[in-house]
């Protein structure tokens, strides 16, 4: 079992026909895999484009037409290009319906940290901090643990990316929502127990009494 | 009519020490190559950067990066530039990080005449440190300032000979607006054409905002 491959075919399915969805760079780029049948969604690229489709297939690149991960890409029927300064008018305007990105640390607040590891690793946020702002939706898609460490926290130990913006967390053990009473275990993934979750995450999690299951379809793969 | 055609070395000749320069682009992808390849070799130091990003060791504005010709870089992202992290660790340069929306806004500010802007992005985080908060219907904005450069160094698939242009594919992200807010501004255009070849309804940029040209090539 691909733990990313179910995580990002659990938030394909969160996605609604008509909707406008941004994808982070890394895992969030797989959820464009798993759309299902007859949802049309429309797929933001923050670098300049509406209509991101499916990579170019080898000796089809076009250097002129990239993805904000700077990889040849295509724009399907219906796309549009534009400048930076319009693509966060999309964005921030809330004309976004949903954002996936992933995160270093997400905490039971919705609080959300991707962008710096002081005195390590500060790659900067990009468009990240505009998105989680202006996104109707934010999803986060992370695999549930960093070696083992809990990444969903009571609160937060590195610099914010956004103060309480994230709505839905997708791991391959859980599918847990952001609510006001706290941070509500919705679904398990394909072979974790509520324990599981529970030793996995250093935040409070209430379990939801319609508590269900995804991606059992991956269980044998 | 005025000529504003000129070579790659004048165009980088115009650049001197201590300026801010803003260069178009975004990951090297419409970045003006020949004349970031000009300012290397001309070696013009203590620049102040404003760019989406800090490129690629050997792509884009990476290449003056390397070559430690800013003292300041105003960018959203650094990390595929690793030396970067080494010029700004051993104190060499100062990096502003700053959200993607909110750079392009401040410079789409500094190019229309207005004062600044009360955003959302931010809020709660450290960008928001030292800033105006202010409530606006009951949500939280923070104010950003306006940013301009001496120069602006962009990149255009098509120019006429007055400057207008065409940007073709994601090649167009910070080029037009960075075309409006900088003193002096010069476009390397992969193919110069005559004035009237472009249909005034494909110009996605007016020749206005340009003073000088240089012809490209990829």
């Amino acid at each position: 079992m691909d733990p990313k491959k179910v995580i990002a075919k659990r938030v394909a399915e969160l996605l609604h026909d008509g909707d406008v969805v941004n994808l982070g760079i890394g895992l969030p780029t797989m959820v464009a895999n798993y759309i299902p049948e007859g949802v049309d969604v429309t797929f933001q690229s923050e670098n300049g484009f509406l209509g991101l489709g499916p990579a170019p297939k080898e000796g089809e690149e076009d250097w002129e037409l990239v993805n904000a991960g700077a990889m040849p890409s295509t724009i399907v029927p219906g796309g549009m290009f534009f400048d930076s300064a319009t693509s966060f008018s999309i964005i921030r305007g809330g004309h976004v319906d949903a954002t996936v990105l992933g995160a270093m640390e997400v905490d039971e607040k919705g609080n959300l940290a991707n962008y710096k590891i002081p005195g390590k690793m500060v790659p900067g946020m990009g468009g990240a901090m505009d998105l989680v702002v202006g996104a109707r939706t934010v999803i986060i898609a992370m695999v549930h643990t960093q070696k083992g460490k809990p990444k969903i926290l009571k609160d937060c130990t590195l610099p914010l990316t956004a103060k309480g913006q994230v709505d839905i967390i997708v791991t391959e053990m859980a599918l847990m929502r952001v609510t006001k009473d706290g941070l509500v275990l919705e679904e398990l993934g394909p072979e974790a127990t509520v324990e599981d979750v529970v030793a996995a995450t250093e935040a409070n999690l209430i379990v939801s009494p319609d508590l269900k299951r995804f991606g059992t379809e991956f269980l044998d793969q | 009519m005025i000529n504003k055609v000129i070579s790659v070395k004048e165009a980088a000749d115009m650049v001197k020490e201590g300026m801010t320069v803003m260069v178009g682009g975004f990951l090297a992808n419409g970045t003006p190559e020949n004349i970031i390849d000009a300012l290397v070799e001309k070696n013009v130091k203590n620049l102040t950067l404003i760019c989406n990003d800090t490129g690629f060791p050997d792509k884009g504005v990476g290449k003056m990066v390397v070559n430690k010709q800013f003292k300041k870089m105003i960018a959203s992202h650094v990390g595929t530039n690793p030396e970067t992290a080494n010029q700004m660790n051993s104190g060499e340069t100062e990096v502003v990080l700053t959200p993607q929306g909110t750079l392009a806004e401040k410079i789409r500010c500094g190019g229309n005449g207005l004062g600044g802007f009360y955003t959302p992005t931010g809020i709660g985080t450290e960008v928001a440190e030292g800033k105006e908060i202010k409530v606006i219907n009951g949500k939280e904005y923070l104010f950003e300032t306006p940013l301009r450069a001496d120069v602006a160094l962009l990149r255009a698939s098509v120019a006429d000979k007055k400057g207008n242009m065409i940007f073709n594919k994601t090649m167009k992200n910070f080029n037009p607006i960075m075309a409006t807010a900088a003193d002096l501004v010069i476009v390397e255009a992969d193919k110069i054409v005559e004035v009237g070849e472009i249909n005034p309804e494909h110009v996605m940029c007016s020749g206005i905002f340009v003073d000088y040209i240089v012809g490209g090539g990829k």
